[in-house]
């Protein structure tokens, strides 16, 4: 199977190497703000922004950084692209960055953003790096939703509440009651319930995969090898 | 040279099969059992009977989708013993899904997705246990007065199922308090401990809670016979109850106004029930002798501080579940000596 170049960007950040579902790198924001899908999603566009912005900038300036001090140059240009993107979240989605609180900051220590500045950006040019930072952040938002999707059901019985805090008050109605008089189950939004969500989740798509393999295993694979993040 | 039946590995000596092991087990729990509905109504044998039937299907259906054989792993009684301990330690009115939800847990999460019998690192009916403590903290401190129940099969049926009361019943006026979490309470308002348990005759009997004396004391019985079998090790038991003992001997004579006494201890909540059939899980306790008596006593200190400086009230659960987490560490530091093995090499 022969994607091209952007073909297999796209497949390796939403599906084959999806950051959070086959790196599993950037944990502990996914764990933590995955309570509701609209924290989700705020996070997950917000890491997207971030992954963007730093791969475009790492990529620009690839021919003149010398290797021995990359890292702390990458790690200052993330700090930068964060920091612009708090500030720009605290004047106009105020209330979500309230509830993401110190998880926005923390953006910075996700290790899908300097992972791929290192193993891609680096290496690659900025047009390149500029998709594979659309879709390293589109596949890590995809599982943030539905990680925040599955607990907020489970744990709250509904499904978009608090919409307004994103898409305004026009959509403050848009929340589903999915389960009516729903008494909650606190498990799925303490954190032991995010660890169980996310690892049905893996062994959901690891389920997928092998039947996918299965249907192939006739045809040999000529497809490029897959691009490993490390 | 004799073979110490109840060693690791390599000295295992065949002792039955897990499936007589199990069943005497559950012969050992009937007299308590039988205590417990005795003092809280019908609604024990209720949620035993929700426990057992969800985790026996539950079992049955992870084992076919595992393609596992099912009828020899059912027929070996360990989910029926899981079952089992989960419904005894549940509040005696308790809504279905209560006892379905937790026992689907322990079989499903805690035992298969970890590889089955014999590889969970965690005791399953603990883990479902802790499960509903967590989510339902509501529905779980809703014990009965010890004594009359006061609700027969019926009534107690209609609440599982439907979640009905008879006429003039509210759940509120229904339920209390169990003795250990009365007393915290106390203690914590800074009333001395004697006058607070001889202020609640209806709930405080000379040594313990009433009715909780005689449960704990059948189920010690029930252990006893265990050990004496040969089935249960008295290293952990031993070593949970003499540490849970020390413990609170210790802090009551330093302030008896502030700790309760020490067989206040032993024979409250579900110390005995803990100790000889919970802890005493031959997959998830430690399995070397001297290990045996680490875990033991870990899980008695680990009771105490949980009763005595923890939220809940009670803390056998938690306490199992964190020496499980302690058992790989306590089993690699206590590995008995190999024959000609020299010492410090």
């Amino acid at each position: 199977m022969n994607r091209g170049p952007y073909g297999e960007i796209a497949y390796q950040g939403l599906w084959g190497n999806n950051p959070a579902f086959v790196q599993i790198l950037g944990l502990c924001p996914l764990l933590a703000v995955t309570s509701t899908v609209v924290n989700a999603l705020g996070l997950g566009l917000a890491t997207t922004l971030t992954l963007i912005a730093s791969n475009v900038i790492v990529s620009a300036i690839r021919q003149w950084v010398r290797p021995e001090i990359r890292i702390p140059v990458f790690v200052m240009i993330i700090a930068a692209v964060v920091t612009a993107i708090e500030m720009a979240m605290k004047a106009w989605f105020f209330d979500l960055y309230n509830i993401l609180g110190i998880f926005i900051p923390l953006i910075v220590t996700n290790c899908t953003i300097i992972a791929r500045a290192e193993a891609f950006a680096s290496k690659h040019p900025v047009g390149q790096s500029l998709a594979d930072g659309l879709f390293m952040g589109l596949g890590f938002t995809g599982v943030l939703l539905l990680l925040g999707a599955m607990r907020e059901m489970l744990g709250f019985g509904t499904l978009f509440s608090q919409a307004h805090l994103m898409f305004g008050e026009a959509l403050r109605d848009v929340a589903l009651t999915v389960i009516p008089d729903y008494r909650g189950f606190l498990l799925a939004i303490l954190p032991p319930g995010a660890f169980i969500g996310l690892g049905l989740l893996i062994a959901l798509k690891n389920i997928i995969d092998a039947r996918l393999e299965r249907r192939r295993r006739p045809v040999p694979v000529t497809g490029p090898a897959p691009a490993h993040g490390h | 040279m004799r073979f110490e039946p109840r060693h690791s590995s390599p000295h295992l000596a065949p002792v039955g099969n897990v499936g007589r092991l199990m069943f005497a087990v559950v012969a050992a729990l009937v007299p308590g059992t039988a205590a417990a509905a005795w003092f809280f109504g019908p609604g024990v044998l209720v949620n035993m009977a929700w426990c057992a039937a969800t985790a026996l299907a539950a079992e049955a259906a992870v084992l076919r989708l595992r393609q596992r054989p099912v009828r020899p792993a059912l027929a070996d009684g360990s989910a029926l013993v899981t079952a089992l301990l989960l419904g005894l330690a549940l509040p005696p009115l308790a809504p279905w899904w209560l006892p379905v939800i937790g026992a689907a847990f322990a079989i499903v999460v805690a035992k298969h997705l970890y590889g089955g019998l014999g590889y969970n690192p965690f005791n399953p009916a603990m883990a479902g246990y802790a499960l509903l403590l967590v989510s339902f903290p509501r529905e779980m401190v809703a014990w009965l007065p010890p004594g009359d129940g006061g609700l027969d099969l019926s009534a107690v049926l209609h609440y599982s199922l439907a979640g009905t009361l008879p006429p003039g019943a509210t759940l509120d006026a229904l339920t209390q308090a169990t003795p250990l979490d009365t007393l915290r309470t106390q203690i914590g308002l800074g009333r001395p401990v004697a006058e607070a348990m001889a202020s609640r005759p209806d709930l405080f009997a000379r040594v313990g809670g009433v009715g909780w004396v005689w449960i704990n004391g059948l189920f010690l019985l029930g252990g006893l016979w265990l050990l004496w079998r040969r089935i249960a090790a008295w290293q952990i038991p031993a070593a949970m109850l003499g540490a849970l003992g020390l413990l609170a001997l210790v802090f009551w004579l330093l302030d008896p106004a502030r700790h309760a006494p020490p067989l206040f201890h032993l024979f409250s909540g579900a110390t005995m029930l803990g100790a000889f059939f919970i802890a005493t899980d031959p997959v998830t306790a430690s399995t070397t002798p001297r290990g045996r008596l680490v875990y033991g006593a870990g899980i008695g200190v680990l009771i105490y501080v949980i009763r005595t400086w923890g939220g809940y009230p009670d803390g056998v659960a938690f306490a199992v579940l964190l020496m499980n987490m302690a058992v790989p560490t306590i089993d690699h530091y206590t590995r008995p000596r190999v024959f000609g093995e020299e010492k410090g090499r």
